[in-house]
């Protein structure tokens, strides 16, 4: 923001922009206190939604704005930090995401899981197996993994205080009774170390399996619905499911079409308007680090 | 709250908080972070320089986390004069406080003792609760048994009461959650981890 010149400087052609300084991080510190406060709460009761007072951020709802106050929260000047949507470091969202902190918190970014210290995410998981010392922040658009099901929140609430899950279990039951089997096969509802239900956001049920005794710290942030929760490592995820009908993880049965891998998760790309198409990669890093190592 | 205080205890009021407040809370809430994450593990948690006898430590955690937002409630000998002010300066939080509506509680383990004057959440809300902030002589992994998230096998801490700290857990999700303090180190524990005597 530039002050009202005064009479002598108006009229003058500006050449250079004005220099922008931002707090650390963008957020002011009472709000990344707060953000903070609820973490913590989130880490201490995993699968739980905290409430807190999410921010509007300079980018629309539904482009990562709880992720990025969750990142905002956690970031330290030594942070090396990557983001990708639905797997691909290139994509506009991450590339802007990206661009956002190395703009106002300064810090390092990479496009490699391995290098990363935070790694920001919409809908994956990546390939490359997480460690210690790393966190995973995920872009969450509807928390409530009951919502759905039902829209009151005073009711949801309550479902969870007293662990009234059979609505859940009748959903998936009445995919099985429909389509012979568990038709859900993104934001499939979990449940964390036999407590609470919870909604890993939209990441493909294949990636499910990867949340549980992760050694990485997992943070949920969904900004327009003013919800934070979060896994703490080595914590016990389970995808829900019935005995006769145990869950699968599932992706298209081919192998990535550029670096040949057959157990990583695959985005369906049309080539042409013949119904041309290929199975590709969806993490863009792993698949260009096995065509690296490849060639 | 004297009006006369001495010139030298009004300036080291001033004194004591983040070199630099953005960067030094983001570097001590990375490390709760970490502390909350995983409970048990002991960690360095420097930067902050508060009046005895409150530790390095404990001066941190309030720095990073309470504002006016927060109720704090100072337990036994640290309810004085020289923290409250100090607290109220760099933090800005209310003092004193019903500890009831407590956000955080400081003090040694016997001074914030009975436990369950402090809130412990409602079923709807069990974040609606109070962090306590532990003062201890010394940090030792040993001791209580301590398993559950954040803890891939086993983890032990040297905790003041691991059967009261036992019970606390045993009402998951509703609780307390613990930061216990020694000088500049810091260790979790959050009401999810299951506390066995040694």
């Amino acid at each position: 923001m530039s002050e009202p010149k005064g009479p002598a400087e108006r009229g003058k052609i500006v050449t250079e922009p004005e220099p922008i300084s931002y707090n650390f991080a963008y957020l002011d510190e009472e709000t990344k206190r707060m953000i903070r406060r609820a973490l913590l709460k989130a880490l201490a009761i995993p699968g739980y939604q905290v409430p807190f007072a999410s921010r509007e951020m300079p980018m629309p709802y539904g482009w990562g704005t709880g992720g990025v106050q969750v990142t905002a929260a956690c970031l330290v000047p030594e942070d090396v930090l990557k983001v990708i949507d639905q797997g691909a470091d290139d994509t506009t969202n991450a590339v802007s995401i990206r661009a956002f902190f190395a703009r106002t918190a300064g810090v390092r970014t990479t496009t490699r899981t391995a290098e990363a210290t935070i790694i920001q995410t919409r809908h994956r998981v990546p390939e490359t197996p997480l460690r210690e010392g790393q966190i995973l922040v995920f872009q969450v658009p509807i928390p409530e993994p009951l919502r759905f099901l039902e829209p009151r929140e005073t009711e949801t609430r309550r479902m969870h205080a007293l662990q009234d899950y059979g609505l859940m279990h009748v959903k998936l039951y009445e995919d099985i009774a429909r389509h012979g089997e568990i038709a859900t096969s993104y934001a499939y509802p979990v449940k964390v170390e036999g407590r609470y239900v919870m909604d890993p956001s939209p990441i493909p049920k294949f990636d499910n399996p990867k949340l549980s005794m992760c050694p990485a710290i997992q943070l949920f942030g969904a900004g327009r619905e003013a919800r934070i929760y979060a896994l703490p490592p080595w914590t016990r995820v389970e995808s829900l499911d019935f005995e006769d009908h145990p869950f699968t993880p599932s992706k298209a049965d081919q192998a990535c079409a550029l670096c040949g891998a057959a157990d990583s998760y695959l985005d369906e790309v049309i080539t042409d308007d013949a119904g041309g198409r290929m199975f590709v990669c969806s993490d863009t890093d792993h698949c260009a680090g096995r065509r690296g190592e490849a060639s | 709250m004297s009006g006369a205080a001495d010139p030298a205890a009004e300036s080291a009021v001033l004194t004591g908080g983040f070199a630099e407040a953005g960067v030094g809370a983001a570097r001590a809430f990375r490390v709760l972070l970490e502390a909350m994450a995983r409970p048990g593990t002991i960690r360095r948690l420097a930067g902050a320089a508060p009046p005895a006898p409150l530790s390095p430590a404990a001066g941190a955690v309030l720095l990073t986390l309470a504002d006016a937002a927060t109720p704090v409630f100072l337990a036994g000998a640290h309810d004085t004069p020289a923290v409250r002010r100090w607290i109220g300066f760099h933090c800005g939080a209310t003092m004193p406080c019903d500890p009831a509506a407590a956000a955080f509680a400081l003090g040694t383990w016997e001074a914030l003792l009975p436990l369950d004057r402090f809130a412990r959440g409602t079923p709807e809300y069990p974040d609606r609760s109070a962090t306590l902030i532990v003062e201890l002589p010394r940090l030792l992994a040993a001791g209580a048994r301590l398993a559950g998230p954040g803890i891939r096998r086993e983890a032990r801490l040297n905790l003041p009461d691991p059967a009261a700290l036992a019970t606390n857990a045993a009402a998951f999700p509703l609780g307390l959650d613990f930061l216990f303090c020694a000088g500049d180190a810091v260790a979790a524990l959050p009401r999810s981890t299951r506390v066995e005597a040694a």
